[in-house]
């Protein structure tokens, strides 16, 4: 048994006085798809965000091929901070997509994905454009690597933000509900890189409504409602016999909308 | 009465000179007004609440009171304190300050302009805080800020017509005495608004190029 990628212990998250993420165990298991399944609300996002420290949890570690992200346990065992550079230096192993995509406007697709390695990592221009280039071809975006977001459609914008991410060879990629802003007819060219990335043995964290992705695609579904994570388990236990009521119930509103076929 | 133009091209080295120490005040004001005026957003936003309180209520004062009553505590109070400035560099100093309350409210909407998720997708590349303000949200802010800046600059040059209160040689103060030298109001009046009025036309002109430069960013639309 291999060091899972992520390991998340006991985290808790509150905004306020609400507890969004109550007592959340997690690992994340590495070269595997894992991913958050839930209805609105139920703080699968939310956890991510946390894997990707954009949010810090209120209790809790978390380990990153089993570096502490964001706050160690000290000698006395109490929580602790760690300071800018080592949160930069664990956060570098994990690329993160967003749902709107986040691209940078002012910058075309080459110099987005570019970004990162000419300020952050100081690779000579030429150099960071070549890898850039790379990536974006991996996407299959080659051709578009001098247009402006706004002259992309959003599957387009989303693989060149996808290519932004991997530019920086991160060991895990983290998916905030990736196809939830694009039209139907866009969502499989963004699903088919990320089968792809899958296949290569890459570790991702899915957030996903796309529960055909998560059945055919996953290795690993965790679900989530209402902050608690009630069921973690292969695909084929989880959608062929749905043993938890409260995940019978949230697949049914799936095969009411035509995905019957995954049952 | 008759309007006399050559009252005008007799006193023309003077209207010159008036007219440069303007345009000198005016541009150095504002470009110094700007510095502070982000850098002061930037500590508002960045700093925590024990600089964006103290910051705020300062922004609050120097926009809420008169430029003419500030230049005049600066001028005439300063001594008070130990600070004693020559008319120029007063002038230049409440200039400053008092563009720099303006222009850091603008900067401060500018950075409110940029979606979120733009900042946190430079944190999870690696990117510093630093960097992400210079190589995301200045160039992203750009648009946003720069009609109400130029808007700003053109105030500023009307109210540093203000200064003339303070002796600075400045063109309202050197026209206004020629007028008087040579009982020719009117005509020094009539100079005064249209070497402002010249003034402000070029400074919205250049303000409108640099806009149509910008916007063929392309980034307008997403």
């Amino acid at each position: 048994m291999t060091l899972p990628a992520i390991s998340v212990r006991s985290l808790v998250k509150r905004f306020g006085t609400t507890t969004v993420l109550q007592e959340i165990d997690l690992d994340v298991p590495e070269g595997k798809v894992s991913c958050l399944i839930g209805p609105s609300g139920s703080g699968k996002s939310t956890l991510l965000r946390c894997l990707a420290f954009l949010e810090e949890a209120s209790e809790g570690m978390i380990t990153v091929n089993g570096e502490a992200l964001g706050f160690f346990e000290n000698a006395k065992g109490e929580r602790e901070r760690l300071p800018a550079g080592q949160i930069r230096a664990v956060r570098a192993q994990i690329g993160m997509v967003f749902q709107q995509f986040n691209l940078w406007p002012h910058m075309t697709a080459l110099g987005n994905v570019s970004e990162a390695l000419k300020t952050v990592h100081k690779v000579p221009k030429a150099e960071a454009e070549e890898r850039a280039m790379v990536q974006l071809a991996k996407v299959g975006l080659a051709n578009r690597a001098g247009h402006y977001p706004s002259q992309l459609s959003g599957g387009q914008q989303q693989r060149v933000a996808i290519a932004r991410a991997l530019a920086l060879s991160p060991k895990i990629m983290l998916f905030d509900e990736p196809t939830s802003a694009l039209d139907p007819e866009l969502t499989g060219e963004v699903l088919n890189v990320m089968r792809e990335l899958a296949a290569e043995g890459m570790t991702m964290v899915v957030v996903s409504h796309e529960i055909g992705f998560a059945a055919t695609v996953g290795h690993q579904i965790s679900f989530l409602d209402q902050g608690r994570l009630l069921f973690t388990g292969p695909p084929s236990e989880i959608f062929a016999k749905p043993r938890h009521l409260r995940l019978e119930q949230f697949l049914d509103t799936y095969l009411d909308r035509g995905a019957s076929m995954l049952a | 009465m008759i309007f006399d133009p050559n009252v005008i091209l007799k006193h023309l080295p003077e209207i010159i000179s008036g007219t440069g120490v303007t345009l000198a005040l005016w541009i150095a004001g504002m470009l110094l007004g700007i510095l502070i005026g982000f850098v002061v957003a930037t500590l508002r936003r960045y700093g925590g609440r024990l600089l964006d309180v103290p910051l705020g209520l300062a922004v609050e004062v120097l926009r809420g009171t008169p430029f003419l009553i500030q230049i005049f505590l600066v001028y005439y109070g300063g001594p008070f304190i130990g600070i004693s400035l020559d008319p120029i560099p007063c002038g230049l100093l409440g200039l400053s300050i008092y563009a720099a309350a303006y222009y850091s409210e603008i900067f401060r909407a500018g950075y409110a302009s940029v979606p979120h998720g733009h900042v946190e997708a430079g944190e999870c590349l690696g990117l510093t805080r630093f960097q992400i303000i210079r190589r995301i949200l200045l160039p992203e802010m750009a648009l946003i800020v720069l009609p109400p800046s130029v808007n700003l600059a053109v105030i500023l040059l009307k109210e540093s017509a203000v200064l003339s209160i303070i002796t600075v040689p400045e063109l309202t103060t050197t026209v206004s005495a020629i007028g008087s030298q040579e009982y020719a109001f009117l005509e020094a009046i009539f100079l005064l608004a249209i070497i402002y009025w010249v003034i402000v036309e070029a400074a919205a002109r250049l303000g409108r190029l640099a806009e149509t430069r910008l916007s063929t960013f392309r980034f307008a639309a997403s």
